[in-house]
């Protein structure tokens, strides 16, 4: 393989790679904005500008050294640009001498003559490459004094885009993107000189279910989030890297929350999932019934009156009502909503406590959302999960589609159903009003907490750490990113800077700490009240307990999982390679 | 310990233990007080007028067409003592974004000024506004409505701001 001495220091590369891919698996960072990992090269915006030189050969073709061994190099009269330059075995690059830098400062100023610099206004300020790049490779000045090229603002590209031709810098990284990964090809570059501008084709949406990615990709504010667009500044926000729930594919996310309310998900890195993408769903609508409608208190039901109790009342209320039942009358259901720890605790309650028979969940396909690229019909995140860890009928339990003919039948009497609302299955729901006893664990509000007899306060995804497989049986870790009563106590450092110092009197911080739990410390708390003595004091220790249960899951733990990004199930001691993930630019200090 | 020596009678002359001469010549720098020039001022019913370099209660700048505030967030994020809230919203004015909301907690202020300092629009100024009386911790946390002062008001902290900032 080719050696190349980037400054000094020598690296090994694969043939065919160019000098900056070469340079960021080996933690090099050569400015750049229109260079893409995952988008073809276009070699447009010259910030990759660097100097190379080849290590001279005698005749004989080997390499030539001066007197004192010093390697003799001949370099190229002009400089290069690192994004389309191939490696190649002998090679010197130089990415930080004083022609380099000129370069890059030229370019920079280069860039800057028709940029409005409206950063206060910009919602890219603060993760905008180009603000900085002007910090770390421009010297500051400009030269240019004449009037700024005008161009047309707040274009609306399609449903969830919003464009701004002033702050384009002409990367054309969002043309590529539509065209080569989005497989939407309806953007591309009209006018020339200054006046360089991109539209759309006439009579075309930039529309695409991948369409917000461009917004992430974009080294500057051109490309806004219709969503987003100027909810908060980013530096107001603390971000937590998380998973989607939005379908099975397991997409890896950052939550960014500002007053105990999510505002934004992107994606997150990850080679083996997502790469650096994620759906317009995955980043619109997973959020929603975390920010809104929640369930925050727990409450029972009594002569058909709703009424909020604390949770000790509404547990000692569902026990002694489930001892009212023979265990065959009772059915317990989970969700692939819940995370593998909620799930395992569950199904361990069902068989060991309550000692049913009837366990299933109800899985959702929808053929309608797959796609052959990041979607898939499975639109839940951990149905491969609830199968792994036995959430299935055992021997001849009921599944949950004997479930409404049993309730008719009167062989259920009592269910208990975790992190489902049932709102898709109107029949079934219909049933359940027939049900002498219905024992819910849930985080919003719905049909089915509306005729519950006992509604226990569920956290959400954002509010727990825990564990999702996704359809690949990839198993991926995720922590907190929203502060409830419950897991305040370790949410301190992570939290934004205005969450953590707000005190009472202060208006930007009235968002609640929700009093909800998660899933398998209400069951683990059912359970020790019903005899049991189970010692699950955090999520980690649930996942402990599944490695020795579930073969599996064998050898996994939070830290390996976290290392790794994900381990794939039973695979635990064979680990895919953990990669050097690009990021193209972010909030600094994240 | 019995301590005898040093003590304040021991350091007087004949003339100061006797006081009388003493009070006489407090009552002499007294009654020489009265008839200086005075160099306080009844201050409820007369004001003082502070320089422009006077650092009072912060006030957005309120133009002809609306404020000048983008919302832009930098005060919020220098404030050392977490004073200020803005939230900003789209218009369709040529700067596309004004403060929906913006709050200054001036029980939180410290009048350090950083904020006038950062702002790049020029549209947080420290006004010459001193008299700062709450009767309680909400009517503390000025709202929008409160902080606009019209341009003309804050001209010579404007003028002060461009010679010395």
């Amino acid at each position: 393989m080719p050696q190349i001495n980037i400054d000094g220091k020598i690296i090994t590369a694969e043939v065919g790679k160019t000098i900056i891919e070469a340079a960021i698996q080996n933690g090099i960072h050569i400015p750049h904005f229109c260079w893409h990992p995952e988008l073809s090269v276009a070699g447009n915006c010259r910030m990759c500008l660097v100097e190379i030189g080849m290590h001279k050969k005698t005749p004989s073709g080997t390499f030539e050294f001066t007197e004192d061994g010093t390697p003799v190099i001949q370099w190229f009269p002009k400089l290069q640009i690192a994004c389309s330059t191939q490696v190649s075995d002998g090679m010197f690059v130089r990415i930080a001498n004083s022609k380099v830098t000129h370069a890059q400062e030229a370019v920079m100023e280069f860039l800057l003559i028709n940029h409005p610099l409206d950063c206060p206004i910009c919602d890219e300020a603060g993760e905008c490459k180009l603000q900085e790049y002007a910090f770390n490779h421009s010297n500051g000045e400009s030269r240019f004094f004449e009037q700024k090229n005008h161009k047309p603002k707040r274009i609306e590209w399609g449903p969830n885009v919003i464009y701004d031709a002033e702050r384009c810098i002409s990367c054309s990284r969002c043309i590529r993107y539509a065209k080569e990964v989005a497989k939407q090809d309806v953007l591309t570059f009209v006018n020339r000189g200054d006046h360089v501008t991109i539209e759309l084709f006439e009579g075309t949406q930039f529309d695409n279910d991948y369409s917000m990615n461009v917004i992430e990709i974009c080294p500057v504010g051109a490309l806004t989030s219709k969503d987003f667009r100027f909810k908060t500044r980013v530096w107001e926000m603390s971000f937590t890297e998380s998973i989607c729930t939005g379908c099975a594919k397991g997409c890896n996310t950052k939550i960014g929350v500002r007053n105990n309310e999510i505002l934004r998900i992107q994606p997150n890195t990850n080679m083996y999932v997502n790469r650096y993408w994620l759906c317009d769903h995955g980043r619109l609508n997973t959020f929603r019934n975390v920010n809104e409608n929640r369930v925050t208190h727990n409450q029972i039901k009594t002569d058909n009156i709703q009424s909020k109790v604390s949770f000790e009342e509404a547990k000692s209320f569902a026990i002694e009502n489930i001892h009212k039942y023979k265990s065959s009358e009772i059915m317990v259901i989970g969700s692939p909503y819940s995370t593998n720890e909620d799930l395992f605790v569950l199904q361990k309650f069902a068989k060991t406590i309550l000692k049913t028979k009837h366990l299933d969940f109800i899985p959702r396909i929808d053929d309608k959302f797959g796609d052959d690229f990041l979607k898939q019909k499975d639109v839940t995140p951990n149905t491969t999960g609830a199968r792994e860890l036995g959430i299935v009928p055992i021997q001849e339990g009921f599944d949950t589609s004997q479930l409404r003919k049993a309730i008719e039948t009167n062989h259920i009497k009592c269910v208990i159903i975790m992190n489902d609302d049932l709102s898709d299955q109107p029949t079934l729901l219909k049933s359940f009003e027939e049900l002498e006893f219905l024992i819910t664990l849930s985080s919003n509000h719905s049909k089915l907490t509306d005729i519950a007899d006992v509604t226990f306060a569920l956290s959400t995804f954002a509010e727990v750490d825990g564990t999702f497989t996704n359809i690949d049986g990839r198993v991926q870790h995720f922590t907190p990113a929203i502060v409830t009563k419950e897991n305040l106590h370790r949410m301190g450092m992570k939290m934004s800077r205005l969450d953590k110092f707000g005190a009472p009197n202060d208006h930007w911080t009235q968002k609640e700490h929700r009093d909800c739990k998660p899933g398998w410390k209400i069951i683990t708390s059912l359970a020790n009240s019903m005899g049991a003595s189970w010692h699950f004091k955090t999520a980690s220790e649930v996942f402990d307990e599944i490695t020795k249960q579930i073969p599996s899951f064998n050898g996994m733990n939070y830290e390996l999982i976290n290392k790794y990004q994900g381990l794939v199930l039973g695979r635990a001691n064979r680990p895919d390679e953990v990669l050097v993930n690009y990021v193209s630019h972010y909030m600094k200090p994240d | 310990m019995n301590i005898k020596e040093n003590i304040e009678s021991n350091r007087l002359n004949f003339w100061e233990k006797l006081y009388l001469p003493e009070i006489a010549k407090g009552m002499a720098s007294t009654f020489k007080a009265m008839f200086e020039p005075k160099f306080t001022r009844s201050y409820p019913e007369e004001k003082m007028t502070p320089s422009p370099s006077f650092r009072g209660r912060p006030v957005l700048v309120l133009e002809e067409d609306g404020e000048r505030c983008v919302a832009c967030g930098l005060c919020s994020r220098v404030c050392p003592a977490l004073a200020i809230e803005v939230q900003a919203a789209e218009t369709d004015r040529d700067k596309e974004r004004y403060p929906k909301l913006f709050e200054i907690n001036m029980l939180r202020c410290i009048f350090c000024a950083y904020c006038e300092e950062v702002c790049p629009e020029e549209a947080i100024v420290m006004s010459k506004d001193y008299e700062l009386v709450f009767t309680s911790q909400e009517d503390a946390i000025l709202p929008k409505e409160k902080l606009l002062v019209p341009i003309e008001e804050l001209q010579d902290r404007l003028e002060w701001l461009r010679q010395y900032k």
